[in-house]
């Protein structure tokens, strides 16, 4: 596993470096660099590097073209909401300010081309140049043509430059329909329990020993490996959980070997993180407070999910019930809810096949705003006049996200909504205007 | 001008050079006012009023929302100060995007206000680069960030530029706090987190998170709903970019009593709502919007009308300035004064030879207006303290008798004498039976409460209050003594009660028994309770009597209440529906008259079809629909029912009728089907 990276063309001292910055990952660094050759043989067009989040992508080329001091533009997809700053940055990168403002207000493909060309020409590539693209899916999004012209960059302007693709999709859900220059694939596979603490051992707290460090890294990863393998993630919270490990040996009570007592100590510490601060309920600063709170007061903050209700005006309660009744009875129940003599419907015959199975497993249907108000007016307990600001709580409950409304924008003579709260929350809604909703749902009969 | 011509044409009429007499707003103000001066002042007084309530709500904004606002400013204090700290753990942390979640409740219009004193605030005391993004303009990654950038580049340009000039050494000690931060947060203030696109967010976020090494970002997230809907829209591998810290603001009932408190329950203003305003205003909030700026609208909105359609409003001002007012009243406007039923009550309870004096002497009446003007003033003073203390009192009651809120004993009050009502006497009688303890910390608060007036009255009925709770003090040294042997006493009836089954015996057994418990000798606490409660039953009836009961109390209320609601809530399709029904209602017109609700055949045509489609059913033929409109119309022109043209379709009605269905279609009663050829399906339901 240890075995050095090993490439003509690349100083001894550097290669070394670089293989210790990139723990558990030589294999892949030693398959790069072979594909990469000496710097000025010509690579392999494309090569497209799929795996999971924080399987060290992007870490490992960034190290290897730093190091290396190899010529590289590296382009989050992110940022590039038009494709004008894909070509900006990358020409921005190769060739400096002035080709830059050499391309067009809203370049092409092709004025990207011509500009690389030109540029090119007179500064020919002496060694590979690279150009990274992180979070390489969003490229499907863009133009059909530029996934397709990236992976021959090459051909296109003539000159020695790899594109370099990172992704966590796999190739496959990428591949257009027309077909296109097949990239080479390079899987990095996720880290091992073994590799992860061995890679989080490496950034110990000075103050400690190595041994100690590792100890409660252990520990770290017995708890949270089952559900996270995010190394990004296990470093935030080692970090922020050390302190408490710590706190023991501070107080005297036990050596730094006694792994035992300090297991002990840590678990529910630990634990409890992993429903609280790795879920974000609760934010980082407010978990480090939480601990110097001590035990006593624990439970003093609440997590972002306790915090559900809502206060609501009288009547935008009652369009939420009637909206929650809309989207789940069937429109053929509303007579047997709302109207006083209906007689009496049998549940079996009534209902098509397909609605005898539960309505709240399929989720909400969409309803017209006459059957919304129909219901409301028979729901509501009192006469209420039809008045617009009616009209204007519907609108501002979609804007809350409470509803939302299925047909078009600008459908405006029969528009269709859909209640999109949960069963609990239009419980406790119904609760405080005393309306037992249960009763008047289909499902529940 | 001439136009005429050789050939068709349009014409062009220039306003002519002297141009029409432009209003002034105090114009406006002339509803029954003798001289423009009258109506000057009227407007005046308006102003001055409306002014004052508005810096009133203002600073009480700003100190409803001083709490949430410094603990917000010490969020972004505190996230730029750890910032650069280089120890161990802060170096090992993922670096997240401070993050206040900042919740405001659902009444969206009043979020307005309190962003703009949040980006003001932060913008003297933490930071100048502030941007603060709504929805609506950021429909697309792309806006996003040219808001953003726009907004704190331009700031960055100001600062840098300002830098320069500051070198001067006068304006450096303004901005002391500025110079302790080498690195001023960017503070991005997303005003309305729900309406936001999820995908943008994230995206906005994952940028965002790429440069948090090398710019300190800081986001403010205005929540409307629930903190909850950060998760809904942010996945885990966003959120965990965040550090999010909550912040809950006031709620917006709290906001409204703590309004209502120091802007109607107060003698500080001479305008005052009655009981049937306030009630649609509270209304309008607590059923449909919830918020405290539209409250306060309705309030200037009831302001203008009192004042521009109320001759008398110009008494409706300070003590001083009524009193010249009264004296500079005209003969007209005493006379209205004399039309007003308070005053026309007030003659009655009069001597006949004062009647008569009042009724024809003009100087006397302004006399006796002066002092009916400060009876008011005091009946004011008197009020409010004694309506709190009432409500101190009541309001920890359980079952809440007379309402949880001091609004809801208000409207009480200002609706009919509280004390006749059956709460009241429940409230008392349950206030018969508190604790000792309970008793005095209560009447304790109400004698605080009188402190703070200044009327003589009060003045007295504090001493009252405070020999009283002297006295409940005294108790307490004195009466060490055992209590008297009772339960004896109140066993034995209940011992007697187990032999007997007859429900009449029952029944006579639990009325003696009540009997003899109030028989009963009452303990000195007991007594001194009663006497307490039999104060405060004084006060009230005394102070708290309705404002209608009152002398020239229409110079300062305003009581129509069906304006108000008119235009605040507003019905439009109940007003369409009026005007098709019965169409004199707005046009005004005899003709129109009409008794059993039927419309005249006179009506205009779109009445008329509109009626005709209320006989119908869902579908309506268009043909059966034209002939019956044909026979309708043919009626109106007063043509012969027997000739042979009656009822008959000319091109003319044929227009005419196409006209009104499409006017018909265009307010939403009817929309074309395919159902079926020459038909019309209805959208609305009911009707005949």
């Amino acid at each position: 596993m240890s075995a050095l990276l090993q490439q003509p063309g690349y100083e001894e001292e550097r290669l070394q470096t670089v293989s210790k910055k990139l723990p558990c990952r030589e294999v892949q660094a030693g398959m790069l660099l072979s594909l990469m050759g000496q710097p000025h043989q010509y690579s392999y067009p494309s090569i497209f590097i799929y795996g999971h989040q924080s399987s060290g992508k992007s870490h490992v080329l960034n190290v290897l073209l730093k190091e290396l001091e190899l010529p590289h533009a590296t382009v989050s997809c992110v940022e590039c909401v038009s494709v004008a700053l894909l070509f900006e940055q990358v020409v921005l990168s190769f060739f400096g300010c002035d080709a830059a403002s050499l391309l067009p207000r809203s370049p092409s493909l092709s004025d990207f081309v011509r500009i690389y060309r030109q540029q090119s020409s007179q500064s020919p590539a002496k060694q590979t140049r690279y150009i990274v693209m992180e979070k390489a899916e969003l490229l499907r999004d863009s133009d059909a043509n530029l996934l397709p012209a990236l992976l021959r960059l090459q051909e296109l302007v003539e000159d020695n430059v790899t594109v370099i693709l990172l992704s966590e999709i796999v190739w496959d859900r990428f591949r257009p329909n027309t077909g296109c220059f097949e990239p080479l694939l390079l899987h990095f596979p996720d880290y091992s329990k073994g590799e992860l603490q061995h890679i989080l051992a490496q950034d110990r707290n000075p103050s400690y020993s190595d041994e100690f460090y590792s100890a409660y890294i252990n520990i770290l990863l017995g708890v949270f490996y089952s559900v996270c393998r995010d190394l990004r993630e296990l470093r935030h919270l080692a970090a922020l959980n050390f302190s408490k490990f710590c706190e023991p040996l501070a107080e005297g009570k036990v050596k730094e070997t006694d792994t035992h007592k300090l297991w002990r100590n840590i678990e529910p510490h630990l634990k409890k993180a992993m429903q609280t601060v790795y879920l974000r309920e609760v934010s980082s600063l407010q978990w480090e407070q939480m601990q110097q709170m001590e035990e006593k007061e624990n439970g003093a903050v609440r997590g972002l999910s306790a915090h559900t209700h809502v206060e609501l005006p009288y009547y935008s309660k009652f369009l939420l019930i009637a909206a929650y009744l809309a989207s789940f009875n069937p429109a053929r129940t509303d007579k047997r809810f709302f109207v006083k003599h209906h007689g009496k419907i049998k549940k079996t015959n009534f209902l098509k096949k397909n609605e005898k199975t539960s309505n709240h497993l399929l989720g909400p249907k969409p309803f017209p705003l006459d059957r919304l108000l129909a219901i409301f007016y028979s729901v509501v307990d009192s006469r209420v006049a039809p008045t617009a600001s009616i009209f204007s709580q519907i609108s501002s409950l979609v804007t809350l996200q409470l509803l939302t409304q299925v047909s078009h924008g600008d459908q405006i003579d029969a528009p269709k909504y859909k209640c999109a709260v949960s069963m609990d929350f239009i419980c406790a809604i119904s609760r405080t205007v005393n309306f037992e909703i249960i009763k008047y749902l289909y499902d529940f009969l | 001008m001439s136009t005429s011509s050789v050939s068709k044409g349009c014409f062009v009429f220039k306003p002519s050079a002297k141009k029409k007499k432009t209003l002034s707003l105090e114009d406006h103000f002339i509803h029954g006012c003798e001289g423009a001066d009258e109506s000057k002042t009227r407007f005046k007084l308006c102003q001055y009023l409306w002014d004052q309530i508005k810096t009133d709500t203002e600073l009480l904004q700003d100190e409803l929302n001083t709490k949430i606002l410094d603990s917000l400013l010490d969020f972004t204090r505190k996230c730029s100060s750890t910032r650069q700290h280089s120890d161990w753990a802060s170096h090992m942390r993922a670096s997240e995007i401070p993050t206040a979640a900042l919740v405001l409740g659902v009444n969206v219009p009043d979020h307005d206000m309190t962003f703009q004193s949040l980006s003001e605030l932060l913008r003297q005391s933490v930071t100048p680069h502030v941007a603060s993004v709504q929805a609506k303009e950021c429909g697309a990654l792309k806006h996003l960030i040219k808001r953003v950038l726009e907004s704190t580049l331009c700031d960055w340009y100001t600062m840098n530029t300002k830098k320069s000039y500051s070198l001067t050494p006068g304006k450096k000690r303004s901005s002391p706090v500025k110079d302790d931060l080498q690195h001023p947060p960017i503070v991005i203030i997303f005003k309305d987190l729900e309406a936001f696109n999820a995908k943008v967010l994230q995206d906005f976020i994952l940028i965002c998170s790429r440069y948090i090494e090398r710019l300190p970002l800081m986001f403010i997230f205005g929540i409307a709903t629930s903190p909850s809907t950060i998760q809904h829209m942010l996945p885990h591998s966003v959120s965990s970019l965040l550090c999010i810290e909550l912040f809950q603001s006031l709620s917006c009932t709290q906001h409204l009593a703590t309004v209502i408190d120091k802007l109607i329950l107060t003698t500080h203003f001479p305008f005052k709502l009655n009981g049937k305003v306030l009630q649609v205003l509270i209304s309008i909030f607590l059923y449909h919007d919830f918020s405290v700026r539209n409250f306060i609208k309705g309030i200037q909105l009831a302001l203008l009308e009192h004042f521009h359609s109320q001759p008398l409003s110009v008494l409706c001002c300070r003590k001083k300035e009524a009193l010249l007012n009264v004296m500079q009243l005209g003969h007209q406007d005493l006379e209205r004064i004399r039309q007003l039923p308070s005053f026309k009550r007030y003659v009655e309870k009069q001597e006949p030879q004062e009647q008569e004096h009042l009724l024809t002497d003009d100087t006397h009446l302004k006399e006796v207006c002066r002092r009916l003007i400060k009876d008011l003033r005091k009946y004011h003073k008197h009020y409010y303290p004694t309506l709190r203390c009432l409500h101190t009192l009541t309001s920890s009651l359980p079952r809440y008798p007379l309402g949880k809120q001091i609004r809801e004993l208000h409207l009480i009050c200002l609706e009919k004498n509280v004390w006749e009502n059956e709460e009241y006497q429940s409230a008392m009688k349950l206030l018969k039976m508190l604790a000792k303890d309970e008793l005095i910390s209560l009447l304790k608060k109400c004698a605080e409460i009188l402190q703070h007036s200044k009327s003589k009255n009060m003045k007295s009925a504090l001493l009252l209050l405070e020999a009283m709770l002297a006295k409940f003090k005294q108790l307490d040294t004195v009466v060490a003594e055992p209590p008297p042997p009772a339960e004896e006493f109140i066993t034995s009836p209940v011992k007697n009660l187990q032999k007997k089954t007859d429900l009449f015996q029952l029944q006579k057994a639990l009325l003696e028994m009540n009997e003899s418990r109030r028989s009963k000798k009452l303990s000195p606490f007991e007594v001194l309770r009663n006497e307490a409660l039999q104060f405060i039953d004084s006060l009230v009836q005394s102070h708290l009597s309705p404002p209608e009961s009152q002398t020239l109390y229409e110079v300062c209320y305003y009581s129509s209440s069906a304006t108000v609601r008119r235009h605040l809530n507003a019905a439009p399709r109940t007003s369409i529906q009026a005007a098709l029904n019965s169409p004199f209602y707005y046009l005004q017109n005899d003709r129109l008259k009409s008794e059993d609700g039927s419309v005249s055949n006179a009506a205009p045509d779109i009445c008329i079809v509109y009626k005709l489609h209320l006989e119908c059913g869902r579908l309506i033929n268009l043909f059966d629909w034209l002939e019956a409109f044909a026979t309708v119309v043919s009626a109106a022109e007063g043509n012969d029912p027997d000739s042979d043209s009656f009822g008959k379709v000319d091109d003319v009605k044929h227009a005419r009728f196409i006209r009104a269905v499409s006017e018909l279609e265009f307010l939403g009663f009817i929309k074309s089907t395919k159902q079926k050829t020459d038909h019309v399906a209805r959208i609305t339901w009911g009707g005949c």
